[in-house]
């Protein structure tokens, strides 16, 4: 039986305006995405890969074309969706315990204070969201002695308290050292399959999720290619998407290099 | 008033203070900024917007000196200029309110457009000190009707807002993707910091609203695991100071904010230092 797409994006452009100016960050980009996928976004700085998930989060109007989640336009505060931003604006001395950052991706969005058994309830799914990833002993930690992989388990399950239907995640290995990124994917990936979650990941350095995708979106020079690993991450594929002569290299454990592209494009790091 | 003698008997003694109409208004004003200015810190520590709340104090002390020369209640004042100083800082956002050489050139501008106000009135120079160090125990009745109208309307607005402003204090981004007006909010806080700054600015003067505005709420976030936890903790330590800060007043001839910052400072200094405290312990336990 055919996979029912849940993301599906036709001749989507998109980009900031300013006043009369207006900057176009991709053009054109097509595809589908199915549910319980895991699919990889990749490129370089600056291409356009927070711009497509600010899209799914309906922070942001495409320029043309359209874009639907569940056959519906995106809409901030969509239930169905779990976040996980490249930046947190709490401060890093902050002394209050990850529990309660966890719960507000339940009912920070709700008015007033909530009564005291309702409040009891949501730290009890926050607990539980916190076992999900493996982090019911940072419970009680202050956000402030936690580490780069901790603080990621605890936005993870932030991002899935609501119990969504897919994950946007922006940039969820940038802090976490090698060994720690391959863990921190297979958590994912072990989490989204449990509760079939499609998740998108946007990543610099594709190798520690090569076991993990089924698909990647990959945004460069103002175009998107979609399609498998293989597919996309090839010289041939890269050379056409950036317009300039683009190899692509694997050492003998698969491992990926992206070596001649623009300034900038260097995300697909030697391990 | 210095001839009063402190006879170690609490209750005699209060009962001594309290037969004085201006201690009463000085306690009923103290306890209902405390209140507000305690809850209302505790989200401008999280924010860290410290140097926007000061500068909107600032601003109101113009507003209260051009109030004063028109011969007006200086806290209309007060609460008109914070309040469009709130608006503006609300609509440029965040990042604008964390705009530290900005909002600090556009300050001294307001002050020094407040002195010339000062100057040009004719009346007496005690205006200008109580507005930049407070005279809360010249405080008349009605304007601790003020006060408390002002302080319920704050109130009941943080009540309302009490779980999206702290989810847009602490994470903004996940609370923009959760539906949550991060425009809004900060315009709407922007306006509550702008009120607390002008009903704060009685008690404790506008060079000295951090003690109210920002120590305690400081104190409590170094303390507390959960947010509520920080709220209450900051209203006690703003309210407490501000008793004991009157309360010593009574008996000496020194002034009422100064007793209250020097509490609050104190205390700071003592949460800071003291290493059995639990941020400490924290990190003694669970080294990174």
């Amino acid at each position: 039986m055919e996979k029912q797409n849940i993301i599906t994006a036709k001749n989507l452009s998109a980009g900031y305006s300013s006043g009369k100016s207006q900057k176009i960050v991709f053009e054109n980009a097509n595809f589908s995405i199915a549910k319980g996928e895991f699919v990889g976004i990749l490129g370089p700085n600056g291409a356009g890969k927070t711009t497509l998930l600010k899209l799914l989060l309906g922070l942001l109007e495409p320029i043309s074309g359209e874009i639907n989640i569940f056959n519906e336009c995106p809409r901030c505060g969509n239930i169905k969706i779990g976040y996980v931003p490249q930046h947190h604006s709490f401060d890093s001395e902050l002394m209050i315990e990850a529990l309660e950052i966890v719960r507000l991706g339940l009912s920070g969005n709700k008015l007033g204070f909530g009564m005291p058994s309702k409040n009891r309830k949501e730290r009890e799914e926050a607990f539980k969201m916190l076992k999900i990833v493996g982090a019911e002993e940072l419970a009680h930690r202050p956000l402030s002695t936690l580490s780069g992989g901790e603080l990621q388990r605890i936005f993870l399950a932030q991002a899935l308290i609501g119990n969504p239907d897919i994950l946007l995640l922006d940039e969820p290995l940038a802090s976490l050292d090698i060994r720690r990124e391959s863990e921190f994917v297979k958590l994912i990936k072990e989490t989204a399959m449990a509760r079939n979650i499609t998740v998108l990941l946007i990543a610099h350095n594709i190798n520690p999720l090569l076991s993990a995708l089924s698909r990647v979106i990959y945004v460069a020079n103002g175009c998107v290619a979609v399609g498998n690993p293989g597919d996309v991450l090839n010289s041939e594929s890269l050379t056409k998407l950036y317009g300039s002569p683009v190899e692509v290299l694997r050492d003998s454990y698969g491992r990926i290099a992206v070596i001649g592209a623009e300034e900038g494009a260097h995300h697909h790091e030697h391990e | 008033m210095n001839s009063i003698i402190f006879s170690f008997n609490i209750i005699s003694d209060l009962q001594v203070m309290f037969q004085y109409d201006f201690m009463v208004h000085a306690f009923q004003a103290g306890t209902i900024v405390a209140i507000v200015a305690g809850i209302v810190g505790y989200f401008v520590v999280l924010r860290r917007s410290s140097f926007a709340a000061h500068a909107l104090s600032h601003v109101g002390f113009t507003g209260a000196a051009g109030a004063v020369l028109i011969g007006i209640n200086p806290i209309f004042g007060l609460l008109a200029f914070t309040m469009s100083g709130g608006l503006l800082m609300g609509i440029l956002g965040r990042k604008a309110v964390n705009r530290d050489i900005q909002i600090g050139t556009v300050l001294a501008f307001m002050l020094g457009l407040g002195v010339l106000f000062i100057s040009l009135y004719t009346g007496y120079a005690t205006e200008a000190y109580s507005l930049l160090f407070g005279e809360i125990l010249g405080i008349a009745s009605s304007d601790v009707l003020i006060t408390l109208i002002s302080g319920v309307i704050i109130l009941v607005a943080l009540a309302i807002l009490y779980r999206p402003l702290l989810f847009t204090s602490l994470d903004e981004d996940v609370a923009e993707a959760k539906g949550v007006s991060v425009f809004w909010i900060g315009i709407i806080f922007m306006l509550l910091i702008a009120a607390a700054t002008s009903i704060a600015v009685q008690v404790v003067g506008v060079l000295l609203i951090f003690s109210l505005m920002v120590t305690p709420a400081a104190i409590a976030e170094r303390l507390a695991s959960k947010p509520s936890w920080g709220v209450a903790i900051s209203v006690l330590i703003a309210v407490l100071a501000t008793w004991l800060g009157l309360f010593i007043s009574f008996y000496l001839p020194y002034p009422v904010s100064f007793f209250i910052t020097a509490i609050v400072f104190l205390i700071y200094i003592f949460i800071r230092l003291m290493p059995s405290i639990r941020n400490f312990s924290f990190q003694a336990h669970y080294q990174k």
